[in-house]
């Protein structure tokens, strides 16, 4: 990292996810020098673990391969993964800057040729698959991976599997001394997207997610669908591999809700209207949904793909905040209780699997900003003055939709470069 | 520089394919057949040394195009990233030994498929240029933005603020659009709970006091012609004067317009006045300034109102609206606070079926509305009468099910908004004798192909991605503002700020002549003999982007800062006079005739597959990556989109021998995934006339294969290729092998 280059006319952009990448090329794309910082090992955040977009079911690698194609082709763009912010100091067009990069212990020589990978046998949860699966101590983390380069998993350090790992790779691109590095630089402005994480839905505890095998989330569901997912691109039962074709997707799973995050976390209804179109592409139609809901929140233009959903007779749609679900010990069934509000009915219905849509909760909470911004008490940065020159993009500003996410990140690259030319014309 | 020729070839070993190839063998071809000028061997290319090497031959030994057989182009581009050098790549561990098992019956197949991706590389670096700069760049910094509301304004300050001048023209006499007829507005900060000020007065004071930004009212644009980096502009006033401006970019924030209530009768709209739109309500508050609102009819002081939400929108009714507007249940939360915040005692029902008021700032501010005892009713209006006393609201309350009526002294039909998006362009003609609809245009392009940005639904031009939701089909002009999509105040300026980002990248690409989205920094632009052009219009018609005029003599005029550099005029082009300096009809016609075509008793059949760079190609990769095998007599080459196909690529293939074709592109249709629009469908429509040319040749139809191929098709798009050689099996060789 030490080759990195960095003036008070550069922007640095804290998160890879899809704002992120797309604030950095955006800026670079106007001329500005940009170092983006990325704490995973690949570029891709959040969206890269999704099957598809709504409204237009595409695929989020499409766009992705455009991004990265745009970024490496820009020279005045420097990618730094692993590499965390650990303090910023200063003020708007002349921030000292903290970068902290831990070890990949994988170095630019990688050509991911994979003979590390086949050589190593401890395996460890998947981050990309939510821990649905195993991957090994030596891995790419996903297909598309960028920087397109293997990762040795810090815990095999010190093991002979680790030596293995080494011994195998013909490039001497395994270098397992290698040690966490920091690095102080000079920005003139910063961009922080570092985005969101899905609610720890263990901590609704009626829905018994941390308890019954078939309540999953929204986001574990969206990996089922990946052919190269936990499941084999297969919809089932995590309890006993069936295929699960009686599904029920609770709604505001964790938002707007007292208890846990108090905003509405605008994706979720898209997102299980969305989930409805996969039962129908996997079992045609052999298949039920059952969306338990508050309000249906497909905003604006796209509010015709809820009347698409809804003109689907097998998907139906109950107002009801769930209350609880217990668990059918014989079929490994969850049955949902409560009351369906329109017209005051009791039920308990069982499903063959119930997909919380979990809500978005900001990445970094608000006590851990190692910097200085203004922050809600829903955890979102605010637009305000006194930021100076750091800017919110994307979800690290609200819950937002991919779509908004991109016009925001698009927004403060704007902001930043604001910044950048000032500084330029005061010292030009 | 020497204009002298110089090819460096460069076989990598590393990666296994110094193992599996016969490495030497390729360096011989690449020497022989390939001619290349230098030709070297190296273990591990990608690494410093192997860098060093190439960089060395271009700086000592003259070499000025590089050919790499190493990798896939998707990858190591950081390495193999050198200046001023023409680059082609030939990927053989990707597109050769990670499709093909490693077993000695594979060998000689495996081998054969290297030697020809070595072949095409020199011969696609043969025929490729180092793209020089266009002649037609042009520097220009004004932004034009035509609309002066938030949108506008807002474009407009950002801009000004990174120190680009503006001019904004607006219809109206005066700045703020809609906005500046609401009493207040919702929150935009934390938290998220009382009304603010609708700040379009502050805004007007920073662009009045802005001398970067230059104001024409009471304005219209009445034509705008050139291309991104010198656009010309005529901005007409009521009066009929005329002045024109030069400018980078521009930006469409024309906003939208209220839905006619008028349509509306069975919810008592123009029965009686104490029926408003939310733009009456907002004209009710301004005349009450922070009094009792009264209502229209006869001045009592309102003490009970009624929302109504989705008046006329989100159905499928003949003269509403499809669509939700986005805004109105937060517009009438505000609108519900008028009357709490002046006197908590006025019953205020919001009858909805969806409440929807998302992210943070949303649903805090409902929740202020619900502290402050606005009722909130799911409920279904199916009519509003004017009764004797005031409205009587008749509906249907959807949690007690049952119906209720309610008499109000005022009710407020929240109705949607309407885009002014100019012309629809893609309108098909109007049948003769229809009733002639007359729709102003905003900003009266010049361009062959219509007066306005393409729509994309309902009249909003939206881009059609997500990930890039400010591409639009017309380089250089970008829409903010619900224009775009239906928005609120806050939404609008966060839309318009990044347009105005994307507009000032777009003036600065003019600058530097590189292409904007999706192949950004691409200097290349087309070239055109102009000669051998038979005026038959293909590419003018075809262009995705409108990026084609025609010129006085009806030749094809290239406006080259508005082309995306697709090619799809170079696939429509007859008479192939249209070429790229890096990609053209003779970079990919060379390397598909200059194979090894083994004669038809050697029963190995040679497949052609022309693979969209964006999606097929890194899907095949990924298969690769995965260890999925096809075919060892296919040959892929990327394309840049799949309309830049020319049918003479496909034709010359038969010609040459080759016993199947599969052309991969993206879904096209409505929801289409071609970043190049209708590049997909454009391609789809070619082939499905080559079957003449099948016919002529005497061959059999299943030979071209045309699909529509996802990234994520990682398993499906291998398995077309050995469809095709099932097929092949099947039919037979061709008999066209010489």
């Amino acid at each position: 990292m030490s080759d990195v280059i960095a003036t008070n006319q550069t922007i640095l952009v804290v998160g890879g996810g899809i704002s992120g990448v797309t604030a950095a090329i955006e800026a670079a794309e106007c001329g500005k020098q940009v170092i983006l910082v990325e704490k995973n090992p690949s570029l891709g955040g959040r969206v890269s673990q999704l099957y598809k977009y709504f409204p237009k079911l595409c695929f989020p690698s499409c766009g992705m391969e455009i991004n990265l194609r745009r970024a490496k082709a820009n020279r005045n763009l420097t990618v730094l993964t692993m590499t965390e912010v650990s303090a910023v100091n200063g003020e708007s067009g002349n921030y000292s800057v903290t970068l902290k990069t831990s070890p990949r212990y994988v170095n630019e020589n990688c050509t991911a040729c994979g003979e590390c990978e086949k050589a190593v046998e401890a395996e460890f949860a998947s981050e990309y698959d939510y821990g649905m699966k195993k991957r090994k101590g030596a891995y790419l983390p996903f297909n598309m991976a960028y920087p397109q380069r293997y990762v040795i998993d810090p815990n095999m350090i010190g093991t002979d599997d680790a030596q293995k790992a080494k011994d195998a790779c013909k490039y001497d691109a395994i270098d397992l001394d290698m040690q966490e590095s920091e690095t102080t630089l000079t920005v003139g402005a910063v961009i922080w997207a570092t985005g969101w994480q899905p609610y720890d839905a263990d901590k609704i505890q009626p829905y018994g997610h941390d308890r019954y095998d078939n309540v999953v989330t929204s986001v574990e569901f969206e990996r089922m669908l990946d052919p190269f997912g936990p499941t084999g691109g297969k919809i089932v039962r995590p309890s006993d591999g069936k295929e699960a074709k009686d599904v029920a997707f609770i709604q505001c799973a964790g938002s707007r809700d007292r208890n846990h995050l108090k905003h509405c976390s605008r994706i979720c209804c898209m997102a299980t209207l969305k989930q409805t179109t996969y039962l129908r592409e996997k079992y045609e139609d052999d298949f039920k949904a059952s969306v338990y809901y508050i309000d249906i929140r497909a905003i604006d233009r796209i509010d015709d793909f809820y009347q698409n959903v809804q003109a689907d007779e097998n998907v139906t749609f109950i107002k009801s905040k769930v209350a609880s679900i217990t668990e059918d010990k014989d079929t490994g069934n969850p049955i949902l209780h409560g009351v369906n509000t329109e017209g005051y009915h009791r039920y308990s219905n069982p499903h063959d699997l119930v997909v919380l849509a979990v809500g978005m909760e900001p990445s970094v909470a608000k006590s851990d900003f190692p910097i200085d911004v203004v922050v809600n008490d829903n955890g979102f940065i605010e637009a305000d003055e006194k930021n100076g020159g750091i800017f919110a993009a994307g979800c690290s500003s609200d819950a937002l939709d991919v779509n908004r996410a991109v016009q925001s990140a698009t927004a403060s690259a704007l902001r930043a470069i604001q910044v950048i030319n000032r500084v330029a014309g005061t010292e030009g | 520089m020497s204009d002298e020729i110089k090819v460096g070839a460069y076989i990598c070993k590393g990666c296994g394919l110094g193992d599996r190839l016969d490495c030497g063998q390729l360096a011989t071809i690449a020497e022989r057949e390939g001619k290349a000028n230098l030709v070297r061997e190296h273990d591990f290319l990608c690494n410093a040394e192997g860098v060093a090497m190439i960089q060395n031959d271009i700086d000592n030994e003259g070499v000025n195009k590089v050919m790499i057989a190493a990798c896939s182009r998707r990858s190591k581009n950081d390495a193999f990233n050198f200046d001023n050098v023409a680059i082609s790549r030939g990927n053989l561990r990707e597109g050769v030994i990670w499709t093909r098992p490693d077993t000695d019956e594979a060998r000689e197949t495996t081998q054969e498929m290297a030697a020809d991706y070595v072949r095409m590389g020199c011969q696609e670096i043969k025929y490729m240029a180092l793209p020089h700069a266009n002649e037609e760049a042009a520097s220009n910094n004004n932004l034009l933005i035509a609309g002066g509301g938030i949108a506008g304004m807002t474009a407009a300050i950002e801009a000004a603020a990174a120190g680009y001048p503006v001019t904004i023209v607006e219809k109206s006499g005066q700045l703020g659009g809609g906005a500046a007829f609401e009493y207040k507005r919702i929150p935009e900060s934390a938290p998220y709970a009382e009304l603010e000020d609708n700040g379009v007065a502050g805004m007007v004071a920073k662009i009045e006091g802005d001398s970067k930004i230059t104001v024409h009212l009471n304005s219209t644009i009445t034509k705008t012609s050139g291309a991104p980096g010198r656009f010309s502009a005529d901005i007409s006033t009521e009066s009929g004067s005329t002045s024109t401006g030069n400018f980078g970019a521009i930006i469409m924030a024309s906003g939208a317009r209220n839905y006619d209530a008028n349509q509306l009768p069975e919810l008592g709209y123009g029965k009686t006045p104490d029926v408003v739109d939310q733009t009456g309500l907002e004209k009710l508050a301004v005349e009450a300034n922070g009094g009792p609102i009264k209502r229209p009819s006869d001045g009592k002081v309102v003490e009970n109102v009624v929302f109504v939400q989705c008046a006329g929108q989100r159905s499928t009714q003949e003269g509403h609206l499809p669509y939700c507007s986005g805004h109105c249940c937060l517009t009438s939360i505000k609108q519900a606070m008028y009357f709490k915040d002046q006197n908590p005692e006025v019953d205020t029902n919001i009858i909805y079926t969806d409440l929807r008021t998302p992210g943070a700032g949303g649903e805090d501010f409902y929740r202020s509305g619900q502290q402050k005892g606005i009722t909130f009713t799911k409920g279904t209006v199916s009519e509003v009468t004017a009764g004797s006393n005031g409205p009587e609201v008749k509906f249907n309350d959807l949690i007690l099910d049952q119906e209720v009526n309610e008499s109000a002294d005022l009710v407020v039909l929240a109705t949607g908004q309407i885009p002014n998006s100019g012309v629809d362009v893609d309108a098909p003609e109007p049948e003769e004798g229809a009733p002639e609809v007359s729709v102003d245009s905003i900003l009266n392009l010049t361009y062959r192909q219509g007066k306005d940005l393409p729509h994309l639904k309902y009249g909003f031009n939206d881009s059609h991605f997500i990930c890039f939701p400010y591409e639009t089909r017309r380089t250089g002009i970008y829409s903010a503002g619900p224009v775009r999509r239906p928005m609120d105040m806050a939404q609008a300026k966060e839309d318009a700020t990044g347009a105005a980002l994307k507009a000032i990248q777009a003036l600065e690409n003019a600058k530097l002549g590189r292409a904007a989205h999706p192949r950004s920094g691409d200097l290349s632009f087309p070239n055109f003999r102009k000669e051998g052009c038979t005026q038959c219009k293909r590419c003018t018609v075809e262009c995705p982007f409108g990026a084609i005029d025609e010129d006085e003599e009806r030749y094809p005029q290239f406006n080259e800062a508005r082309c995306r550099r697709c090619g799809t005029c170079m696939g429509a082009c007859p008479v192939r006079v249209i070429s790229f300096d890096n990609y053209s009809v003779e970079t990919v016609g060379q390397q598909l005739k200059n194979v090894d075509m083994p004669d038809e008793f050697d029963e190995k059949p040679r497949i052609l597959v022309l693979a969209c760079e964006n999606d097929a190609y890194p899907a095949l990769d990924m298969a690769a990556q995965n260890g999925n095998h096809y075919s060892p007599y296919a040959r892929v080459i990327p394309v840049r989109c799949l309309g830049s196909v020319n049918t003479i690529w496909v034709t010359d293939a038969l010609n040459s021998g080759y016993d199947g074709i599969v052309l991969m592109g993206c879904q096209k249709g409505e929801n289409y995934q071609c970043h190049f629009v209708k590049g997909s469908e454009i391609a789809h429509t070619r082939m499905s006339k080559i079957d003449d040319t099948l016919e002529s040749l005497s061959l059999e139809k299943e030979r071209v294969a045309t699909y529509e191929v996802a990234i994520t098709d990682i398993e499906r798009a291998p398995q077309l290729i050995n469809d095709m050689a099932e097929t092949v099996e099947k039919v037979g060789m061709s008999p066209f092998k010489f």
